[in-house]
Formats: structure tokens, C-alpha cells, sequence
């Protein structure tokens, strides 16, 4: 799918997060990079229209954030760095059930397509599990499988593996790479870009470099090291 | 509602929630307007067959009385004070029976059971303006908020006992406040995301 941002400018108050980005995002698998607060998170967000542009347009596959944010939710999953603020039902089969609600299922076909989502992320067995009492890993997993449940045509992530253990973090990271849709991943590892197709790396609200992950992370290495 | 449901096909099971939460209703408000030691027993001895018919046992039954046990036993104090012992039994007696009763229905229904059976419930009120699906998702953000900010309090008050701060009320609640503010804040957006306004 084809995500376009046209002169896009964003601020939060007096503070600019992001200045002036031109991108076109249309390749499968898009990395973004970049230290904490450079604006990645809000830039990752203008894409299923959590954060509209205060300047500037957002348009994917064709439909703008501003005006059709409804419709942009529907092709756009957003997973959140803390899976604990995403589930919001009390059960893990219940939360996947919730992504479906607007279907109006009849209720075996809701719990037929809620079985397989489980299996399809080895949650078949926590299925009526309170979600307090899941670990972080499968906290991740849960929240994957409820915005992958509605087949999204792209899965936007901001952080997943953040607070994860490198076992569950290298779990989640095979699953997104696995996955058919279209994925843009914001992250702090590096190497859970390899194979990806292109690699943005934000600084202080500006796309600096935009290439290759070799070309990219290279860029982005000489920045942390210009820092100190 | 905080996710206890104890999976099975019994009869207790299979009623739907709406039939479940009438009849606690019904009891409830029977027991509370006419309390009496005979209505008690009665109440009792129906709880047991429910209880035996579900095969959830009876220490998950009995287990959701251990929160209010301080509770029930001082109303059970005052009351033996207050009218004497006969009176403090029916009274401590009804409201064990009641809150266990409460416990058996959430043992054996799923939330979101219960949930739609609030909606369905609620949905004459759409006529004054109540959107009975939002109310649901309400009910069902506070049953999976508890656990959340339980959580957070744990963390806040090790972080407190960490910077020999345990005493202090306010490096308790201000962080814990924040916190909490902060979730909800993030569960907003997820919510967004999930399509909750469309």
C-alpha cells in the first residue's frame, strides 16, 4: 500500500516534533530509526491517523488521516510499545474478540476466527486467561493477535520488543517478519532490521537518512558517533 | 469480573448471563427487604446445589468471600452489638451468601457474556441518550483497569521502599497518580487505534 506524506510538520505545543517530511512508503518491510524524542513515535502514529499533521498531509492508499481517519484504521494495525495499555478487554480470547466487534459476527464464526488468531500466535491454551496474568512476551503476542485478527494491510509498530526479554523479543521479531502485509517497524534494534527494504532514520523531527539498512544504520552509527 | 471464569459445560454454564444476573438480582433484593434466618437457609441450600451442579468447587465459591471478610465481620460486630446475635447472623449470613452468589455467577459466565447482557439490558435507554455498547466497553475498561493499576501501585511502592521513602503518603500516591493518568492516557490512544470512534 502506498503511504504518502506531503509536507508534513508537526507540533506539540511550542515544541516541533517533525519538520517538513516528504515520504512515500510503498515497500514491504520500512524500518524507522532514531534517538528518544526525535519524533519517530509521532511519525509512525501519522500513519493510521492517531496523530494528524498540523501542517502538511497524510494519505494512505489513497485516503487522507484528516478526513477519512475511520477508514485508515481499518487497512492500519498499530502495535504499541506497551502491550498492557492495548488490551483492553479482561481475557485474552475476549480482547481478540473486541477487534472484531464491528463485524457483527454470529457468535461461532466470532469464536472460530478467535481460535485461530490464538493458534496462529500459540495463545490457544491462555484462552480464557485473565490478561493481567500473562507474561510480557505473551502480553506482546496477544496485542499482535488482536490488530492482526481484522488483516490490517499494514501493521504499523511502534517499539514492540522494547520491553521484552531477547527470547520473546526475537519471537515477535520473527512473527513480523513472517507476516504477508505490508510492516513499518519503529525500533532501537538495529539488528532486528536486517532484511528490511528501506530504513528512515529521524533526527530532531527530520528524515536524515533514507536508504538501504546498510546505508541507513551506517548513517545513522555516524550520528550517534558524532555525538560522543 | 476480573477474569476468574472457571471454564465448563454445566447447566450453571450454559444459562445466559442475563437469566443469571436477573436471578441474583431477584435474590438479592428478596433477601434485603425481607431478611429472615428461614430465607437465609433457603438461599444457602440453593447456593450449594448451584454450586455442586457447576463444578467450579466450592473453594473458588468460597474464595471470593476472602476480600469482604473484614468487612462482614465488622458489620457482624456492630450488628451484634447494635440487635443482637440472631440479627448479625442473618445479617453477615445474607451478605456472604450474596457476595458468594456474585462469585458464582462470575465463575461461570464469560465477561463479555456479561457485557452483552448489559447491553441488551441497557438498550431501552437509548432512547435518553445512553449508548448501551460504550457502556459496556466501560464496564469492561474498569474490570481490566484493576489488575493494571494494581500493578502500578506495587511498583510505586517498591520504588518508594527502595528510596527509604516508605512512610512518605504523598511519594505514594502523586507517582501512582501520574502513572495511572499516563495509562489511561495510552489506553486512550489504543482504543483509537482499535477503532473505538470510528
Amino acid at each position: 500500500m502506498r503511504v504518502e506524506l506531503d509536507g508534513v510538520s508537526h507540533a506539540f505545543g511550542p515544541r516541533q516534533v517533525l519538520s517538513d517530511v516528504d515520504l512515500v512508503l510503498d515497500e514491504p518491510r520500512i524500518g524507522i530509526v532514531g534517538a528518544n524524542g526525535s519524533g519517530k513515535s509521532t511519525l509512525a502514529r501519522m500513519l493510521n491517523g492517531l496523530v494528524l499533521p498540523s501542517r502538511g498531509r497524510v494519505r494512505v492508499g489513497g485516503l487522507d488521516t484528516a478526513s477519512d481517519a475511520a477508514a485508515v484504521r481499518r487497512r492500519v494495525g498499530f502495535v504499541f510499545t506497551d502491550p498492557d495499555a492495548q488490551i483492553v478487554m479482561p481475557t485474552v480470547a475476549e480482547d481478540v474478540a473486541f477487534s472484531l466487534r464491528r463485524r457483527r459476527l454470529p457468535r461461532a464464526e466470532l469464536d472460530a476466527q478467535v481460535a485461530v488468531a490464538l493458534d496462529r500466535f500459540g495463545l490457544a491454551h491462555l484462552s480464557d486467561q485473565p490478561c493481567h496474568r500473562l507474561s510480557g512476551g505473551e502480553k506482546q503476542l496477544l496485542a499482535l493477535a488482536a490488530v492482526l485478527v481484522t488483516d490490517p494491510e499494514l501493521v504499523v509498530c511502534d517499539e514492540p520488543t522494547t520491553l521484552l526479554d531477547a527470547r520473546n523479543a526475537r519471537r515477535v521479531s520473527a512473527i513480523l517478519a513472517g507476516l504477508s502485509q505490508q510492516v513499518v517497524m519503529v525500533t532501537h534494534q538495529l539488528d532486528a532490521l536486517a532484511g528490511f527494504d528501506r530504513v528512515l532514520v529521524v533526527e530532531r523531527g527530520r528524515v536524515v537518512a533514507d536508504g538501504s539498512p546498510a546505508e541507513a544504520l551506517g548513517a545513522y552509527r555516524a550520528l550517534i558517533d558524532a555525538d560522543g | 469480573m476480573l477474569g476468574l471464569y472457571v471454564p465448563g459445560n454445566s447447566l450453571v454454564h450454559r444459562a445466559p448471563a442475563g437469566l443469571k444476573l436477573a436471578l441474583l438480582a431477584v435474590g438479592l433484593l428478596a433477601l434485603g427487604l425481607w431478611p429472615s434466618a428461614a430465607g437465609l437457609l433457603a438461599a444457602l441450600a440453593v447456593l450449594v446445589l448451584l454450586t455442586a451442579v457447576s463444578r467450579v468447587g466450592a473453594r473458588a465459591v468460597l474464595g471470593q468471600l476472602r476480600p469482604v471478610l473484614p468487612v462482614l465481620a465488622l458489620i457482624g460486630l456492630v450488628q451484634l452489638w447494635l440487635s443482637g446475635w440472631r440479627s448479625a447472623g442473618t445479617v453477615t449470613g445474607t451478605l456472604a451468601a450474596g457476595v458468594a452468589a456474585a462469585g458464582l455467577v462470575t465463575l461461570t459466565t464469560r465477561t463479555q457474556d456479561l457485557l452483552d447482557a448489559v447491553v441488551r439490558a441497557t438498550g431501552p435507554l437509548r432512547v435518553v441518550g445512553v449508548d448501551p455498547e460504550r457502556l459496556a466497553l466501560l464496564l469492561a475498561l474498569t474490570v481490566r483497569s484493576i489488575p493494571v493499576v494494581a500493578e502500578l501501585a506495587a511498583e510505586v511502592r517498591q520504588a518508594r521502599v527502595a528510596r527509604g521513602a516508605q512512610r512518605s503518603v504523598r511519594a505514594f500516591a502523586v507517582p501512582l497518580l501520574i502513572r495511572t493518568v499516563r495509562h489511561a492516557d495510552r489506553l486512550g490512544e489504543a482504543l483509537a487505534a482499535r477503532g473505538v470512534d470510528d
